[in-house]
């Protein structure tokens, strides 16, 4: 598959257009849609129609940067002008949004052709993407299995060739988590830094938009598109030798699967073999993330549906209807307990950073689950399938550090594995710049 | 409110509402929250950390 810097450079030098992409990617929703249920909304003919738009721009010299003519989806979260924002819920029929979500508006400013919006678990609450109001969304490596969530279509859609990128958010570790089961890159950027304007809240405090692509490399293109800065090209690459990675062991590599496990452990020892020096650190409360975590989104979640709940009930997927209505007795003085608790996180997370270029950890302990699992064994133990798949994000989330996951490899049925890398806050250009290091020797499986 | 107390006025509320499928949720809530005030980090009028466990 091609990604956003070989059609770069392939549409300038005018071996394709981006009508001919656009109608590629078109042609693989059009094929592969109906299996995997990755798309809402496909946007065929306004998809088209810039695309024309972006071909007879660069013709005529007015090139609008590396996201000129790039096919790209959108997780049904964000507002786009004139297009209904479902959040994959039956409570927001009728809605058609009025205006461009900000992240949307840059996309279209750096020339990006919007193909559609994708399925999501339902208002981004959820780590499957199967309650759904338009059905489950399947993982294209195994479609028995989850894609991860929330933004599991968009993950299908960049994994399945049905766009270059899609844009995610990420309230615990939606962008990271299908990134990590469907084999492709997902950054969720420092907190505050893409704007929030025009997204559907899951946690106002919490929540993140961001890219899920191929490479690393195109990550950076589109963060800094969504920043509404698209000119800038992926930095310079960095030598691996003497990057200082920190491995936190304990909690975050407590619960893995066994090949996960290997698969982690064989990207170290490449990094190490590369001139890394990795350390094992230690994040102190780790075991409090879990408790902080759910204090906090649950409780902004529930603020945010509790007229919806009592109004129209029944138009909630039960899982997560229920889910909500737990957020509401959550107290005050506990919502008040976790948010000491977010500062805490972040001044160990930040101390951890202080002598290193970045954390090392898996992204999900587990291979993509199957669909409809509640629990999954790893080893002797039978754990909840959401409390496993959030288990090593979350925590960056709460403290606002930026996280990339990275493919891999795979395990020995197929399914993908992904490794995270954080940085510290307010420095995601700094971590990509690991990142675009390291992505050779993480990848090399 | 002490957790037991909050648990069975929050489990007796959504039976009211006619959510009785809550309870098992709610205990999960509940052992969150035990977790949350035992950990170390909180603070408390006598002007000493807490150290474990549940305080009313």
């Amino acid at each position: 598959m091609m990604n956003i810097e070989q059609f770069g450079r392939r549409l300038r030098g005018g071996e394709l257009t981006a009508v001919g992409v656009t109608e590629e990617c078109l042609r693989r929703i059009a094929a592969d849609n109906p299996r995997l249920n990755a798309f809402i909304r496909v946007l065929a003919d306004d998809a088209l129609r810039q695309a024309r738009a972006a071909d007879k721009e660069l013709a005529a010299g007015h090139d609008r940067g590396p996201l000129h003519g790039v096919p790209i989806s959108v997780k049904d979260l964000l507002d786009m002008r004139g297009v209904p924002t479902t959040a994959a819920s039956r409570v927001r029929e009728g809605h058609v949004a009025s205006r461009d979500a900000t992240a949307i508006a840059h996309l279209r400013q750096a020339g990006a052709v919007l193909v559609g919006k994708t399925n999501l678990h339902e208002f981004a609450f959820g780590t499957t993407s199967e309650d759904s109001a338009f059905g489950p969304t399947r993982n294209p490596h195994d479609p028995t299995r989850s894609p991860g969530g929330s933004s599991g279509g968009s993950a299908v859609s960049v994994a399945g060739g049905m766009s270059l990128a899609s844009i995610g958010t990420d309230t615990g570790g939606s962008i990271r988590i299908p990134a990590g089961a469907c084999g492709v890159v997902g950054l969720k950027p420092s907190l505050g830094e893409v704007s929030t304007d025009g997204v559907v809240p899951l946690s106002r405090t919490m929540d993140h938009v961001g890219p899920l692509t191929l490479s690393v490399a195109d990550a950076c293109l589109v963060y800094h598109a969504l920043l509404g800065d698209p000119g800038v090209p992926p930095p310079a690459p960095m030598p691996v030798s003497g990057l200082r990675l920190a491995v936190p062991r304990t909690y975050f590599c407590d619960v893995l699967d066994e090949e996960v496990r290997a698969r982690f452990e064989e990207a170290l020892a490449r990094l190490r073999a590369a001139g890394a020096h990795i350390d094992d650190i230690e994040i102190r409360h780790a075991a409090d993330i879990a408790p902080i975590y759910l204090h906090l989104q649950a409780a902004d979640a529930a603020a945010y549906h509790a007229t919806m709940l009592e109004a129209m009930p029944e138009r909630y997927t039960p899982p997560v209807r229920l889910r909500l209505e737990m957020g509401r007795y959550v107290l005050a003085e506990d919502y008040v307990r976790a948010l000491a608790g977010r500062e805490v996180l972040r001044r160990e997370v930040d101390a951890a950073l202080a002598q290193h270029d970045a954390l090392v950890l898996p992204t999900l302990p587990i291979p993509a689950p199957l669909l409809g699992a509640n629990a999954v064994q790893i080893g002797s133990r039978s754990e909840p399938v959401r409390n496993v798949m959030l288990r090593l994000t979350q925590l960056f989330n709460v403290t606002g550090h930026p996280a990339i996951s990275i493919p891999d490899g795979c395990t020995s049925s197929g399914l993908p594995c992904g490794v995270q890398l954080v940085g510290c806050r307010m420095q995601t250009d700094a971590l990509l710049k690991v990142a675009l290091a390291c992505e050779t020797w993480i990848r090399q499986a | 409110m002490t957790i037991e107390s909050w648990l069975q006025a929050a489990i007796a509320d959504a039976e009211r509402r006619g959510l009785p499928e809550l309870k098992p949720i709610l205990e999960t809530l509940a052992r969150a929250t035990r977790a949350l005030r035992a950990a170390d980090f909180n603070d408390h009028a006598s002007g000493s950390a807490q150290s474990a466990g549940e305080k009313p």
